[in-house]
């Protein structure tokens, strides 16, 4: 049966030990345990913080989806997915993806397909914040496409 | 119908959501959009590359040739930059 993800968007900081030990806690099945932690770079120095706003409501439901979408093709023990919004300085912590299974190419694959759905899929948009210089919404890329079209099948 | 807005689309029209009713002749998102970017400078600008424009119906991802919905939320944002 396929595992149910938890899928948090919050202000909040996340606490990945917490979230690995909440994972594999009483459990004796789980072999491998992959995480994902996307954080805020500060692009140089040029960069004073990010601003993500997001599509309240759509936002977990979408991550909920694209998980959802990772417990069916991959044999997942548990997955979690928690995403942050507002203002996130350089070096702060904005994403985080941990995939557990009882093998580690099902942990890494999953994890991996979740972040590439995540980058092109999910409603949040970033605002650049730079010393000097007006506020700039990011571009989306064509490589956050590609990679999401290498899990076509 | 409701509409709402996001990042610079919600930034040009200047408003974050809206109350609207359609005139019947308008039946699908691609529709919407031509009609909506009639309605003034602010939506002129947010949806000049209408192609560009990402369109969610009732919180689900909806390409442009989507009929739209007898009633809902519809969103309109510029392809996402999260993760």
């Amino acid at each position: 049966m396929a595992c149910v993800p938890d899928i948090r968007v919050q202000a909040g900081d996340f606490a990945l030990a917490a979230e690995v030990e909440r994972m594999t806690a009483g459990r004796r099945d789980v072999g491998a345990v992959v995480t994902f932690t996307g954080l805020c770079r500060d692009e140089g120095g040029r960069l004073e913080a990010l601003e993500l706003e997001h599509y309240p409501g759509m936002a977990e439901a979408e991550i909920g989806r694209i998980a959802g979408e990772a417990a069916e093709r991959w044999p997942l023990t548990g997955l979690t997915v928690i995403h942050r919004f507002g203002r996130i300085a350089p070096g702060d912590n904005i994403v985080l993806v941990v995939a557990a299974a009882s093998h580690r190419r099902t942990a890494f694959e999953a994890a991996d397909f979740l972040m590439d759905f995540l980058k092109s899929r999910a409603p949040f948009w970033k605002k650049e914040h730079a010393a000097g210089q007006a506020e700039q919404w990011v571009d989306a890329t064509a490589k956050d496409q590609e990679d999401m079209q290498r899990w076509r099948r | 119908m409701k509409l709402v807005y996001f990042a610079w689309v919600r930034e040009r029209i200047g408003q974050s959501e809206e109350e609207i009713t359609l005139p019947p002749e308008v039946k699908t998102v691609a529709e919407l959009l031509g009609w909506l970017a009639k309605r003034g400078d602010g939506y002129a600008t947010a949806l000049e590359h209408a192609e560009a424009i990402r369109v969610a119906v009732n919180h689900e991802h909806v390409d442009h040739t989507a009929r739209l919905p007898g009633d809902g939320e519809i969103a309109l944002f510029p392809p996402m930059t999260g993760g």
